[in-house]
């Protein structure tokens, strides 16, 4: 199993949590995070004054999969999130030990 | 506890400060005949008769004051006089007594949303804490001595301690008798303190946006308290009271461009300079928190100032009528101007931009607005867009001063704008008065001049009394709970 976690722009949610449900994920976890990147933050301004912006919101998601579904889970994200433009994001994919069910008590790929 | 120090401080002062200008009378005196053109002997019922309200009365010199000077006399009065009841036309007072209205709506709640609005969240009560508590220091002082010291006959400078708690402003019923301003003579002089006094009111509230989200709460009342009896008084003195320095050098300010907006402007930059910058202003974003407190803010302050500047007629009549439709056109080329302005520069009309804009041409028109005509309101309108964007954004980052919510940018620079340009624009068919830009010049300097200074040396000493600043951590933390105890969630 595999964990797959994604920081994609925020407003390309939607696409991805559609084409991820597309090829059969069965559930994602979201998080509204900030952060920076390769082009560390830059200076904006604002009625005159000058501000510097060193976190750009972005959204995380989480996805537990069987481990053959990695590469076309990867696709999915990366077809989905990508704008071509600076600050698409990352994928981070993690060796996935255990996962249980609380409902059930289910453990392993039965549970995802 | 610290209000009544600042009151008893204050009085203190201007006594002291009625000392030097009682030199100033002795050496100013010239007695002349002292009626001026319009005002006929007995001020008829018809609006037309009342003598223009503001500068343009001015050659006439004054007449030792008299607080109780006989009804029946027969120039036009140059000290508030007792009359009959019948002397007052109904329409005029009714429209005075709406204008009251709306010019205090400018301030509570009008500045309150406008400022409130621009700051950070952790501020918010405690910038509309400022405007709502000048509301009523200034009201208090008003009575006490402001009114008396701003438009009783006196000096060139200042004028008298006769209406001191306005003493000797009467209301007999059954007489049938009252007092009335020699500024405003058909209406009750209880209505004309009134509608100066929220003048007194806003004037240091504009203020407030330089040095906004960072000043502690009691050298605010010190500083505004001193300063409206200081420097109000005097300068509204000087520009409106016919005996006033500028008025006799006749400077044209209809409804306060000068002794309102130039006045508050300045001491604000000078505010923000002493203070010092905001901690992490030109690194963390200081976004106004909630754009639509101050929309609404922008557009009281809009329709209020139907009251600052028709009302500054201190009739119902075709003057009147003028006032209200250049400040209504001025106000929106004003708006788009800076709008458009904003657009080309920074590729985004924003909703602070149209507001400020707004503000912008509602301050240019008023020194303007009872002398000039359509031609007029529109060149100060595009004039002021412009210009102020131009001050609140390019002049501002090229100083480097900290003038939070732009009450130098905005009200100093748009009221000089409309200043000078209202010795260019004004038409002698509607004010009945000649203009020079030299002498309006002159006019802004001096306020200027004087304005800053005394701001200057006021901050400094309360500075060293009570400290200016809050602490780092208070401000950090938000002053409203460091120094109001309070929170928006």
């Amino acid at each position: 199993m595999k964990l797959v976690t994604a920081v994609i722009k925020p407003f390309k949610l939607d696409e991805v949590r559609e084409a991820l449900s597309a090829i059969g994920v069965q559930g994602i976890t979201v998080t509204e995070v900030k952060g920076f990147g390769r082009q560390k933050g830059h200076t904006e301004l604002y009625r005159g004054a000058e501000y510097v912006v060193d976190f750009l919101p972005k959204v995380k998601i989480e996805a537990a999969i069987k481990s053959d579904m990695l590469d076309r889970v990867i696709e999915a994200i990366e077809k989905a999130a990508n704008t071509g433009k600076i600050g698409d994001g990352k994928i981070f994919v993690f060796e996935l030990e255990q996962v249980v069910r609380i409902r059930t008590g289910e453990t392993g790929a039965d549970a995802l | 506890m610290k209000q009544l120090f600042a009151l008893i401080a204050s009085v203190g002062i201007l006594i002291g400060a009625l000392g030097i200008s009682t030199t100033v009378v002795a050496q100013d005196k010239a007695a002349t005949p002292a009626a001026t053109a319009p005002a006929t002997a007995t001020p008829a019922p018809a609006p037309a008769a009342t003598p223009p309200a503001a500068a343009p009365a001015a050659d006439a010199k004054a007449e030792p004051p008299k607080a109780d000077a006989p009804a029946a006399a027969p120039a036009a009065p140059t000290a508030p006089v007792l009359v009959g009841a019948d002397k007052i036309n109904s329409g005029d007072t009714a429209w005075m007594l709406s204008s009251v209205a709306l010019v205090l709506l400018m301030t509570i709640p009008g500045l309150a949303l406008f400022y409130g609005g621009m700051v950070r969240k952790k501020n918010v009560l405690a910038t509309l804490m400022q405007s709502f508590a000048i509301t009523c220091l200034i009201t208090i002082l008003w009575v006490i001595a402001g009114y008396s010291l701003a438009f009783m006959p006196g000096g060139s400078f200042i004028g008298s301690l006769d209406r001191l708690f306005l003493n000797g402003m009467l209301f007999q019923k059954d007489a049938a008798k009252l007092t009335v301003s020699h500024l405003g003579v058909t209406i009750p002089e209880s209505v004309y303190v009134m509608f100066q006094a929220t003048f007194a009111i806003i004037t240091p509230a504009l203020i407030a946006g330089a040095f906004a989200e960072r000043m502690k709460f009691s050298a605010m009342l010190w500083f505004i308290g001193l300063w409206s009896i200081l420097v109000y008084s005097p300068i509204a003195h000087m520009m409106w009271e016919p005996t006033g320095y500028f008025a006799a050098m006749g400077v044209l300010d209809f409804a306060g461009g000068t002794v309102v907006h130039i006045n508050a402007g300045i001491a604000g930059l000078v505010c923000a300079l002493v203070l010092g910058k905001r901690i992490g202003y030109g690194k963390e974003s200081m976004m106004p928190h909630n754009l639509t407190l101050t929309l609404i803010g922008a557009s009281l302050l809009w329709v209020g100032w139907f009251g600052f500047n028709a009302g500054s007629a201190v009739a119902a009549d075709g003057r009147a009528g003028m006032a209200m439709l250049v400040t209504q056109l001025a106000t929106a080329v004003a708006a788009m101007s800076w709008m458009f302005a904003e657009w080309m520069v920074k590729g985004k009309p924003s909703v602070l931009g149209i507001a400020s804009g707004a503000v912008a041409g509602l301050v240019a028109i008023t020194p303007a607005s009872g002398f000039v005509g359509v031609t007029g309101a529109f060149v100060i309108g595009i004039a002021a867009g412009v210009i102020c964007f131009w001050a609140a954004t390019s002049l501002k980052r090229m100083m480097g001063y900290d003038d939070s919510l732009d009450a130098f940018g905005v009200h100093c620079i748009g009221g000089i704008t409309g200043a000078i340009l209202t010795g260019v624009f004004n038409v002698k068919e509607i004010s009945g008065a000649d203009a020079s830009v030299m002498t309006q010049v002159y006019a802004v300097l001096a306020t200027l001049v004087y304005s800053g200074g005394v701001s200057f040396i006021l901050l400094k000493v309360i500075d060293m009394v009570v400290g200016l600043r809050v602490s780092e951590e208070e401000e950090r933390e938000g002053l409203d709970v460091s120094l109001h105890g309070e929170r928006v969630e």
